[in-house]
């Protein structure tokens, strides 16, 4: 049990020691363009995670994350255009939606939806989302200094300052050492929260609903707070991405988006939050690369690899590599079959 | 007067849209449990089949009643057969496979056709109610709409295949028990779903034009139709398409169809906290 | 009715519930004593299980009242009733199938021990119903019986007042019944149970005062003996179980 636990923090301890080589070193060792492309990498992890940890370690499978990451953009934009300061529009962004989050959450947890009416009621809700924000267009839809656009999208974006110092605007090396900061913090708190009563408590939601209402837990309680905290982490990350863009469109609310996010998790791996990371980085490589031909197009590629991983690879990419990894190695030392904990 | 007149035909137009386009896939989750994401592409197809036909000069009426349900129901057949198959009892997995099918046929029709607006001519003139026009072709769908419930319902109850489907809508296990290979009864569902998805399409073309990102514009209102209906296909389609459409029109006349659509929405949402099971989850539970 | 001496633990005054136009359960008042162990039994349809999920707040009843402990119970929801002390064991086994049996049993004790505590109380639970060898195997693959008795050792886990059980013995070999019964026997005087079951070779094991549902309706209570003697009884229940047995 507790050589458990402390193989367990092992890992943490191992990402983040990663992490925090990446945050220094990757400013120092690459030229702009490619640390701009990192800080996008940074940005979608950080998205990532959040439905990582709402599907992996609580069973609720949003199909509208997206949502979140639009609203968190947009409500980013729009105070930061008005108020001149980025830090007070970072927190509202993050508020708004974890506000949002728990709205909608109550709809479909106090109504106990089932999993296939959840998956489309965060479907839908994205897709009007959507489209309300593509009929902006016309010059009524202004937000004290800020036009919404339409599907014009909303220019000019502040670039984020260092927290508190409005007048301080972050140099692209300071940018992705920043998100990088917080997308470590953010994985650490989730290991902490996952490790906790809570967490526990939110796996067993997972495994066994019933069984967990028969405990004398309020499964639509957790499972609310749950989705709430993903919310608040996929509106920071839309509020990082808006930043990092200067610009933001209501392509942030697609499915397109929704979809993504979902296979670099299953691709990660459900059940993991180090997985995920792995997902975004390799599938976006991947459709960088792939998106360079002109028979291809992006939607044809990610539908393909959500099909491919549906069909064949139901465990995701980092933990089906791991198992065999842990396979062949205990095949090495010549068969000693002990149970090897992940 | 005239006004008012105008007003209820579209209102009974926006019930008989969500009738068109939630018909296909009510088929399908009522009898599979699982909702197809790439339904709103289906329609694409069915659309797209009657601009290609219609081109090389088909008539219109032979490319959208015959073509396009033929062509995305053998479609719908292939797809259950290469994907959906694999998937029975992990509802989730297929909802993701279709997912992931629905950003394909996007992709592919964006590759092949371009990602502009292919229009079909509307076969139908229009005539004047009062000082107002009336397009002819919105009481052709209207009409349309009652035949698809009516066909679903006739079938329903007085075929064999109707009974076996209702056998299968009650309790799944008990197909096997009748003597009927369920495997086919899927196979046959989802072609049939996917038949009214493309012919869906095809009778929307003329109005709305054919794009390949179409799809995301429809299947909003009609994963939510079928959701707030439930799992009875005839009851459930039919009372969630007219409690969502008249709200949903009312606020458009009222405002814009962009509110509109957010009313369906909400309205659904709240049906859906108390009926969490859909319409016919707790109330007309025995109707088909 | 008989009325006892004992203070009531929980009682029913005219509960109802309607599905549509079928009347599962019709205006039953039903009272329990503290430390009593009681079985509801009747035919398929009698109303018992409805009656066992409206205590459970799995069902939220029509109409009446179901005081525990001086607390209103219907409408509440069922993680609620547990709070109130109320130990739940459902008719399909509810279990963390990934989990050792320990480990799920553990759990159980954590909602309101210490850590310290709960260990102390899952060892006290897989003593009492000898199932210390299954402690280390995953539920999962346990047969249905067993994972039956590692269900009883959750709501035993969570020490609870009341304890109720649906069809406990479902499934079970003629040992591990017997190791049930005389668990539920020891337990009887010191925890109040309520026992739905079919089985009345185990309702004579448990030997017991027994409430006879019947249309929806409670139709008799009394001891077993007296149950059994009835004629009108085994006419509507018992004549069924004996055709259905052959």
């Amino acid at each position: 049990m507790l050589s458990n636990i402390s193989k367990d923090w092992l890992g943490v301890g191992f990402v983040t020691a990663i992490g925090l080589a990446v945050l220094i070193f990757v400013p120092m060792l690459f030229d702009l363009f490619e640390v701009l492309q990192m800080t996008k990498y940074v940005v979608l992890s950080l998205f990532a995670l959040s439905l990582a940890y709402i599907w992996g370690f609580g069973g609720i499978l949003s199909f509208g994350q997206a949502g979140f990451f639009g609203l968190g953009g947009y409500t980013f934009a729009v105070s930061a255009i008005n108020m001149g300061q980025t830090t007070i529009p970072f927190l509202m962004a993050i508020a708004m939606c974890a506000l949002f989050a728990a709205a909608l959450g109550y709809f479909m947890f106090y109504g106990r939806l089932n999993d296939v009416y959840l998956g489309v009621v965060t479907l839908v809700v994205t897709l009007i989302l959507w489209k309300l924000i593509n009929h902006t267009a016309g010059p009524e839809f202004i937000i004290g200094k800020a036009r919404l656009g339409g599907f014009n999208g909303v220019p000019s974006i502040p670039i984020m300052t260092l927290p508190w110092q409005p007048d301080m605007e972050m140099e692209p090396s300071q940018m992705f050492q920043y998100f990088m900061a917080i997308l470590i913090i953010v994985y650490l708190l989730l290991h902490f929260l996952i490790k906790s009563k809570f967490g526990r408590v939110a796996i067993s939601i997972r495994e066994n609903e019933i069984r967990t209402s028969l405990l004398g837990y309020d499964v639509r309680l957790y499972k609310l707070w749950i989705f709430t905290i993903g919310g608040a982490i996929g509106g920071a990350a839309g509020a990082m991405w808006a930043t990092y863009q200067t610009f933001i469109d209501p392509n942030a609310f697609s499915l397109e988006v929704s979809a993504k996010c979902l296979i670099w998790v299953m691709a990660g791996g459900v059940g993991t939050l180090f997985g995920p990371i792995v997902g975004v980085i390799a599938l976006e490589y991947l459709s960088l690369k792939l998106g360079e031909t002109s028979f291809l197009n992006n939607l044809i590629i990610l539908g393909t690899i959500l099909m491919f991983l549906v069909l064949l690879l139901p465990k995701g990419l980092f933990p089906t590599f791991r198992d065999l990894v842990i396979k062949l190695w205990q095949r090495a030392r010549g068969g000693t079959s002990g149970e090897r904990p992940s | 007067m005239d006004y008012s007149l105008v007003v209820a035909i579209e209102l009974v137009r926006e019930v008989a849209g969500l009738i068109l386009i939630a018909t296909g896939l009510a088929v399908i989750f009522g009898m599979m449990r699982v909702i197809n994401i790439a339904h709103g592409e289906f329609m694409m197809l069915g659309g797209y089949t009657v601009v290609l036909t219609t081109k090389m000069g088909v008539n219109i009426w032979v490319a959208i009643l015959i073509l396009a349900p033929l062509a995305v129901g053998i479609f719908g057949v292939i797809v259950e057969r290469c994907i959906i198959r694999h998937l029975y009892g992990r509802i989730i997995d297929s909802l993701l496979a279709t997912w992931g099918l629905s950003l394909f046929l996007i992709g592919f029709v964006t590759v092949v056709f371009g990602n502009t607006v292919e229009g079909v001519s509307n076969p139908f003139g229009g005539f004047a109610v009062g000082q107002y026009k009336v397009a002819g072709y919105t009481f052709f769908l209207i009409f349309a709409a009652v035949a698809f419930i009516a066909s679903v319902y006739l079938t329903l109850k007085y075929t064999k295949a109707g009974l076996i489907a209702r056998a299968t809508m009650q309790n799944s296990d008990m197909v096997e028990a009748l003597g009927v290979n369920s495997k086919h009864v899927y196979m046959a569902t989802f072609g049939i779903g996917a038949a009214f998805a493309g012919l869906a399409g095809g009778l929307l073309a003329p109005i709305s034009g054919v794009v390949p990102g179409m799809g995301a514009l429809l299947i909003g209102k009609a994963f939510i139709t079928v959701v707030t209906g439930g799992a009875a296909v005839v009851a459930g389609t039919l009372s969630a398409s007219t409690i969502l459409g008249s709200i949903s029109q009312a606020v458009t006349f009222a405002t814009n169809p962009v509110y509109g659509d957010a009313a369906l929405l909400f309205v659904a949402l709240i049906l859906l906290r108390l009926l969490p099971q859909g319409i016919t989850g707790r109330i007309f539970t025995r109707s088909i | 009715m008989t009325t006892s001496a004992a203070p009531a633990l929980l009682t029913t005054a005219d509960l109802t519930m309607r599905f549509g136009g079928v009347v599962a359960v019709d205006q039953v008042n039903f009272t329990l004593t503290s430390g009593e162990l009681r079985c509801l039994i009747g035919p398929n349809g009698a109303g018992k299980s409805t009656f066992f999920k409206c205590l459970t707040g799995q069902l939220k009843p029509t109409a009446g009242t179901i005081q525990f402990n001086d607390q209103e119970l219907s409408g509440q929801t069922t993680h609620a009733i547990v709070r109130k002390g109320i130990g739940i064991k459902t008719q399909v086994p509810n279990l963390f199938d990934g989990l050792p049996a320990r480990e799920n049993i553990a759990l159980s004790a954590r909602q309101n021990h210490s850590q310290q505590q709960s260990e102390e109380i899952t060892d006290e639970m897989l003593e009492l119903i000898s199932i210390a060898g299954l402690a280390h195997r995953e539920v999962g693959n346990l047969a249905h019986g067993e994972r039956q008795l590692v269900e009883l050792a959750m709501v035993l886990a969570g020490k609870p007042q009341l304890v109720l059980l649906d069809e406990p013995a479902a499934g079970m070999t003629a040992e591990e019944r017997g190791r049930l019964a005389a668990v539920l026997r020891d337990l009887a005087g010191r925890t109040s149970l309520i026992v739905v079951e079919h089985d009345m070779q185990f309702i004579r094991e448990i030997a017991t005062e027994i409430t006879v549902f019947h249309r929806g309706r409670v139709f008799l209570e009394g001891d077993v003996a007296e149950i059994m003697a009835h004629s009108e009884v085994q006419e509507i229940y018992l004549g069924k179980e004996a055709n259905g047995a052959a």
